[in-house]
């Protein structure tokens, strides 16, 4: 019978450099086919949701600060867009980030989820909610593309500029990733230890992450944002290092980590996410935030100069005819203005809460009378919310405690949450 | 109907001998009528072909030719063809498959061994088709009373046993019934042991003991039938005649891996048998006894992978026979080394001891790692100054043989202390040393070095030194310059995956750039082998360099060999043997430049370089085409691949006579590789210039459909051929429209059959991926395609589609890249079709599990498309 066919070519290194050839051949063009179809799925979902014609005036210039109202109108005119869909608000980011000035202040500042103050405690906290300790900082947007990463504050302005390890953040060799690929990231910059703490994952490589479950978001966050290296110490094309914090389940063990535990950062509240909630920009009940003084500095609201006020303020956002509404969708009535003032007043008013003139009914908040203390501060984009102002309001009066939050988890779920306590961070 | 028959037979003798005649055109005219009888009343044909197979009155040489028609009537290598044959064969009239298959057992008593021996082979296939379907029941009875009837002649037994034998080879163990296969063991031994048995009986029964082992499972399990056969293929290899000591050896090594667990008891007996072999035997036997040893070594290795780094030594199922034995068993083949034949490496062909030892020495390093080095390490050192050139040689084969294996901390400090010598050694007196010390440091950086490896074999402070050694190798006998290249091609792929920009290999790729171009131009050389090897080496020095420092490099490169190939196909030839040697270098030539080409597109500035260059190239290449008329040149055809990549929406320009070469590849079904490449380049444009390929569509198209439709095509194109409906309905999204009605039944259909391939068939289980995830592609692209305006086509396929990607989902033997396909074309489907399949979605539920599964996979890209998916599912459901 014949040699071993197999043995044969021992002494015969045949380097069959065709076949090579032919595999790496078949190897590209496995890829870029897979490339060209991944770029056919998302560049279909940016067209659905990003009306085409309003970008291209939008990057021409710098448009006076009612653009978003330009912006609204064509988003309301699109009818896909009327859909429930979450992800119709999904404007495309790669297009976003080629915006300037306030164009782009305007389309961030509305890209945010923005979670309500905890004024009740919501039913089943235990078994459909995650708690956390907030970050003290500056809550803001993180987007990496093109090679660089912007971080942007609540009100859209922009906080730094810089290069990091997150997919496509760096002007870097090795990270040749397509300019398709891009990251956004909803995090909490902490001055004191110079670190951005993410709180949620938006968008990881081009893929949305929107229609997804908070308790998918999180898995995701915490399997993806390491492997990328954006939690090493800070290097040249790395200047912030990224951070995740430690989510819990919501049973009585995880509220007492997240509300006692020691962090790295400096705690400002906890707050509450339902697992099952997608990510909604704008207020959303579906994720809350809740303080008192144990967790917190900032409990009650600082004036302009830092200071808590004797009494209550709150700042409003002023419609054409006099109206004062909260920031809230559909805006909550607060109360109306006289003709003379709104000739000299801006968007958003400061106004003091007088105590006496506070009522509740059938669970409502109404302020009553309120006293005008000023405009508000320039950077202002948003009026408080209707959650924040009855939270300051009953954190004044008689606040929600800890113990609240204990008594309204269920005894009976309490019996198996140690091995049910499952922490997202090891 | 007799009278026809009769008077077939009649004429079909003539017509055998007929189509064997030197006279061209009687053999054709016979093949005609033979063809004609064939296709006019194919039942009756085989009969007579039989008749005349089985009568000894005829001349053997049309009992032979009929014979081997008969076989081809009923087996083909292909396997659609095969089954056409089968059935074919199935619907012959009964009462004929009687006749035939009677003629046929009869023909095996022939005196004339040339008709037995056919005979014994058509048996074989018309058992392949009947035993499994049980519709030939006493044929292994009627065999074996040959062999138990008393006063059979010799020539019966032998034909009887070879026809055993072959029957064992076609049909699996499960076809025969265990007192079957006691029947056939009990003949064979009995065949093997008889002292009264010719020795050509004897012989053929140790052959079909070799067919039938894997039908004696159970009789390997009972101690006793094992100690018996054992006891007897034992005996058999020490017979008197080599060519009967031979196939008991070849039985061993069967053994040996299809019973490797109950070879314990065995091993002292088997080691004294194969190294009397080894030391003593003629060199045929000799080289089964290395073999058995190297199965074993097959096995343990497979059983370590199997265990992947668990103490795979405190198995059960692992013997540990290598290690326990590697104190002989090491000398033994370190003995074997010394035995070179004189001018071994000139002759590409050669099998000897030697280098089934040093291929066995090899496993055995694989097999048993670190401790293998203090046994061989002595021998190295001893011989390796040895005034004898095959002391010096066989010191360096072995060093060679042992580099895989052992942990490189082990090795690195021999490999430090021996470089220096062996880089000397590249002088010695001797070719054969130097062929093999160059094979010994090709294999050193093949196997040892790497750029980013903690353990550093090539340093800056010897490299200078290596080079210069290397390329006064490449100046030396062409086989030595051949193990040179290799050498330099795995230097060069050590540093293919460096992290920096800078390659201490840079300062040195001009002058070997030079050297290799040099070989390629040597004339002192028979074969091309040398000359190719020298260009793919070529390949991995351009594919290893460092863009941007060997930008000027490279660039000179591209136009040397524009050069080269500009003058190539100048050449004005016409006879087939340096027609041949053209086509040879162009395929060298295509090669280099594809390889170039990718490489130039790697950085936005280097691409430049290549568009310039770009319109030069392509006139090349159609030059190349044009050369040869009947096919494409597959070389040239993977370059337009890269190509087509490479100027993207540019290369519009070149299909207007690129085209006709594209569709001469598309028909080439013959040479598959050449159709599948062509395949592929149809994606590549897609790709590169979008609807821009509509107008060539109709022709892609209906050359796409008639391939997958020709039964004769090999199948590893046919799944590409799916995906390629996936690339070009993406690439031109609507107009795809019209090829909807050709399409889509063949997707259905080929859904269907991969439902029914042979799942105990590797490689049909790989077939059945390549298939689904290529139907899965195509109606990626399709669905992709159709989003933005014809959305509804898709409409009515889609419950189709989630019935096959659930049936998909089950399928257990569903592979990575399958799954991948899956997940997408589920997101694709909702992303096209919308809230319009909410209600199908929301029935077929598989995909909350199938998503639940992806996401628990470790597989990144997998992970992000199926959380793409469960983005467009979402939003369906939502809507």
């Amino acid at each position: 019978m014949a040699p071993h066919e197999l043995r044969r070519p021992f002494k015969r290194p045949a380097i069959s450099d065709q076949q090579r050839r032919r595999d790496l051949a078949l190897i590209r063009q496995t890829q870029q086919r897979s490339d060209s179809q991944n770029r056919a799925r998302r560049l279909a979902s940016s067209l659905f949701d990003l009306p085409s014609h309003s970008f291209p005036d939008a990057c021409q210039a710098d448009f006076p600060d009612n653009v978003d109202v330009g912006y609204a109108i064509a988003l309301e005119q699109s009818p896909e867009l009327e859909a429930s869909s979450p992800t119709v608000r999904h404007l495309d980011f790669v297009q976003a980030s080629k915006l300037k000035g306030s164009a782009a202040r305007h389309w961030f500042a509305r890209q945010l989820m923005l979670t309500e103050w905890m004024i009740d405690v919501p039913p089943n906290l235990d078994r459909d909610w995650y708690v956390f300790a907030r970050p003290a900082g500056k809550r803001c947007f993180v987007v990496s593309s093109n090679g660089s990463t912007v971080s942007r504050l609540r009100n859209g302005s922009v906080l730094h500029h810089f290069p990091s390890s997150l997919p496509n953040g760096a002007r870097t060799k090795e990270i040749s990733a397509p300019s398709h690929v891009y990251c956004i990231l909803d995090c909490i910059f902490h001055e004191p230890d110079q670190t951005y703490y993410v709180i949620d994952m938006v968008c990881w490589r081009g893929y949305s992450l929107y229609d997804c479950s908070a308790e998918f978001r999180f898995f995701w966050l915490n399997s993806k944002l390491s492997e990328t290296g954006a939690c090493n110490p800070p290097s040249t094309y790395h200047r912030y290092r990224f951070s995740v914090v430690p989510i819990y389940d919501c049973n009585r063990i995880g509220l007492h980590k997240a509300y006692t535990g020691g962090f790295a950062f400096v705690k400002d509240g906890l707050l509450f996410y339902n697992r099952h909630a997608h990510y909604q920009t704008g207020n959303t009940p579906l994720a809350l935030v809740w303080k008192d003084e144990l967790c917190s500095q900032y409990v009650l609201d600082t004036d302009s100069e830092g200071h808590v006020p004797a009494e209550q303020q709150v700042v409003l956002e002023l419609q054409d005819d006099g109206k004062l509404t909260t920031s809230d969708d559909p805006p909550i009535l607060f109360g109306c203005l006289e003709k003379e003032i709104i000739q000299k007043a801006g968007n958003f008013l400061r106004f003091s809460v007088i105590d006496e003139c506070v009522r509740i009914v059938d669970g409502k908040l109404e302020l009553g009378d309120l006293k005008f203390v000023g405009k508000a501060n320039r950077a202002r984009a948003f009026a408080d919310s209707y959650s924040k102002v009855f939270f300051q309001y009953t954190a004044r009066h008689s606040p929600l405690q800890f113990q609240d939050l204990i008594a309204s988890l269920d005894p009976n779920l309490d019996e198996n949450s140690e091995s049910n306590d499952m922490e997202m961070i090891d | 109907m007799m009278n026809s028959i009769f008077s077939m037979s009649l004429q079909i003798t003539q017509l055998l001998l007929s189509a064997q005649s030197a006279d061209g055109r009687v053999r054709s005219a016979a093949e005609e009528t033979l063809k004609q009888f064939q296709e006019q009343n194919l039942p009756h044909f085989l009969l007579s072909l039989s008749v005349e197979l089985a009568d000894d009155l005829k001349p053997p040489e049309s009992r032979r030719l009929a014979g081997i028609i008969l076989k081809n009537s009923l087996d083909a290598k292909d396997a659609l063809r095969k089954a056409d044959l089968t059935q074919q064969w199935v619907n012959v009239d009964a009462s004929l498959k009687v006749q035939i298959k009677e003629s046929l057992l009869l023909t095996l008593r022939s005196p004339v061994s040339e008709a037995s021996q056919t005979a014994s082979q058509v048996i074989a296939k018309v058992a392949s088709i009947e035993i499994p379907r049980r519709e030939w029941p006493d044929l292994i009875g009627r065999l074996l009373a040959n062999m138990t009837q008393p006063d059979t002649p010799a020539t019966l037994r032998q034909a009887t046993l070879e026809t055993l034998g072959y029957v064992c080879e076609e049909i699996s163990p499960q076809d025969l019934e265990q007192q079957e296969v006691n029947a056939v063991l009990t003949a064979v031994v009995q065949g093997m042991s008889g002292v009264q048995e010719s020795y050509k009986v004897r012989l053929a029964a140790v052959r079909s003991l070799y067919n039938a082992l894997d039908f004696a499972q159970t009789n390997f399990e009972n101690e006793m039938e094992r100690n018996y056969i054992m006891k007897i293929v034992c005996e058999t290899a020490v017979s008197e005649e080599s060519e009967i000591r031979q196939a008991a050896f070849e039985c061993l090594v069967s053994i040996a891996s299809i019973y490797y667990e109950i070879l314990g008891p065995y091993m002292e007996a088997l080691f004294s048998l194969t190294a009397n072999a080894v030391k003593g035997d003629e060199e045929s036997v000799a080289l089964q006894a290395v073999e058995f040893w190297s199965s074993i070594c097959d096995m343990e290795i497979q059983i370590q992978d199997e265990y992947d780094g668990d103490d795979v030594r405190s198995s059960e199922g692992y013997h540990n026979f290598i290690q326990r034995a590697l104190s002989m068993l090491v000398p033994m083949l370190l003995e074997t080394l010394l035995k070179q034949e004189e001018d071994q490496d000139q002759d590409d062909s050669i099998w000897n001891l030697s280098m089934a030892g040093g291929t066995c020495l090899g496993l055995v390093a694989k097999t048993v790692c670190d401790e293998i080095l203090p046994l061989v390490m002595p021998f190295v050192e001893g011989n390796i100054t040895k005034p004898d050139w095959r002391s010096r040689e066989a010191a360096t084969f072995a060093f060679g043989s042992i580099l895989e294996g052992p942990s490189i901390e082990k090795l690195l400090p021999m490999v430090h202390a021996g470089l220096d010598f062996l880089l000397n050694a590249m002088n010695d007196q001797n070719s054969q040393v130097k062929d093999t010390t160059a094979w010994t440091l090709g294999r050193i950086f093949e196997i040892l070095h790497s750029s980013n490896c903690e353990y550093q074999v090539v340093t800056p402070s010897n490299l200078q030194r290596i080079i210069s050694v290397l390329l006064e190798g490449i100046r030396d006998a062409p086989n030595v310059a051949d193990k040179v290249c290799g050498a330099i091609y795995f230097l060069a792929q050590g540093y293919e995956d460096a992290e920096s920009d800078s390659s201490i290999l840079t300062p040195y790729l001009g002058q070997i750039i030079s050297a290799l171009l040099w070989t390629t131009d040597r004339t002192d050389v028979s074969s091309s082998k040398l000359r190719s090897s020298a260009y793919e080496t070529l390949n991995e020095i351009v594919r290893c360099s460092q863009i941007p420092e060997t930008t000027n490099m490279i660039a000179q490169l591209l136009g040397e060999i524009m050069n080269r190939l500009g003058r190539n196909v100048e050449l004005q030839i016409l006879c087939s043997e340096e027609k041949e040697k053209q086509s040879d270098l162009q395929a060298s030539l295509c090669g280099v430049l594809q390889v170039i080409i990718q490489k130039l597109c790697t950085s936005d500035d280097t691409k430049l370089i290549f568009l310039q260059a770009a319109d030069q190239l392509m006139a090349l290449f159609l030059r190349v085409f044009a050369c040869q008329s009947s096919t494409v040149h597959e070389e040239a055809m993977l370059a337009i691949g890269a190509f087509a990549y490479a100027t993207g929406q540019e290369f519009v320009k070149y299909l207007p006579e690129f085209y006709k070469y594209l569709e001469m590849g598309l028909q080439n079904y013959e040479e598959y590789q050449v159709c599948s490449i062509s395949v592929g380049v149809v994606g590549d444009i897609c790709r590169a210039v979008d609807d821009k390929i509509l107008p060539y569509c109709d022709g892609i198209m209906t050359n796409l459909l008639k391939n997958l439709s020709n039964s004769m095509l090999h199948r590893s194109v046919k799944a590409p051929l799916f995906s390629c409906f996936g690339d070009i309905a993406l690439a031109i999204g609507e107009n795809f429209e019209k090829y909807v009605p050709y399409v889509m039944p063949m997707l259905q259909g080929a859904a269907e059959l991969c439902a029914n391939l042979d799942d105990n068939d590797e490689e049909m289980l790989e077939y059945g991926n390549q298939l689904r995830r290529g139907i899965f592609e195509a109606y990626s692209g399709i669905l992709q395609g159709f989003k933005t305006s014809k959305a509804e086509l898709m409409m009515p396929f889609a419950n189709h589609l989630l019935q096959f990607t659930e049936a998909v989902f089950i399928e257990s033997n569903r592979d990575d890249a399958v799954t991948k396909a899956a997940v997408a074309v589920i997101g694709d489907l909702a992303d096209t079709l919308g809230p319009s399949i909410k209600i199908l979605l929301k029935n077929a539920n598989f995909h909350v599990n199938f998503l639940g599964e992806c996401f628990s996979s470790e597989d990144d890209q997998l992970k992000e498309t199926a959380l793409w998916t469960q983005g467009m599912i979402g939003r369906v459901l939502a809507s």
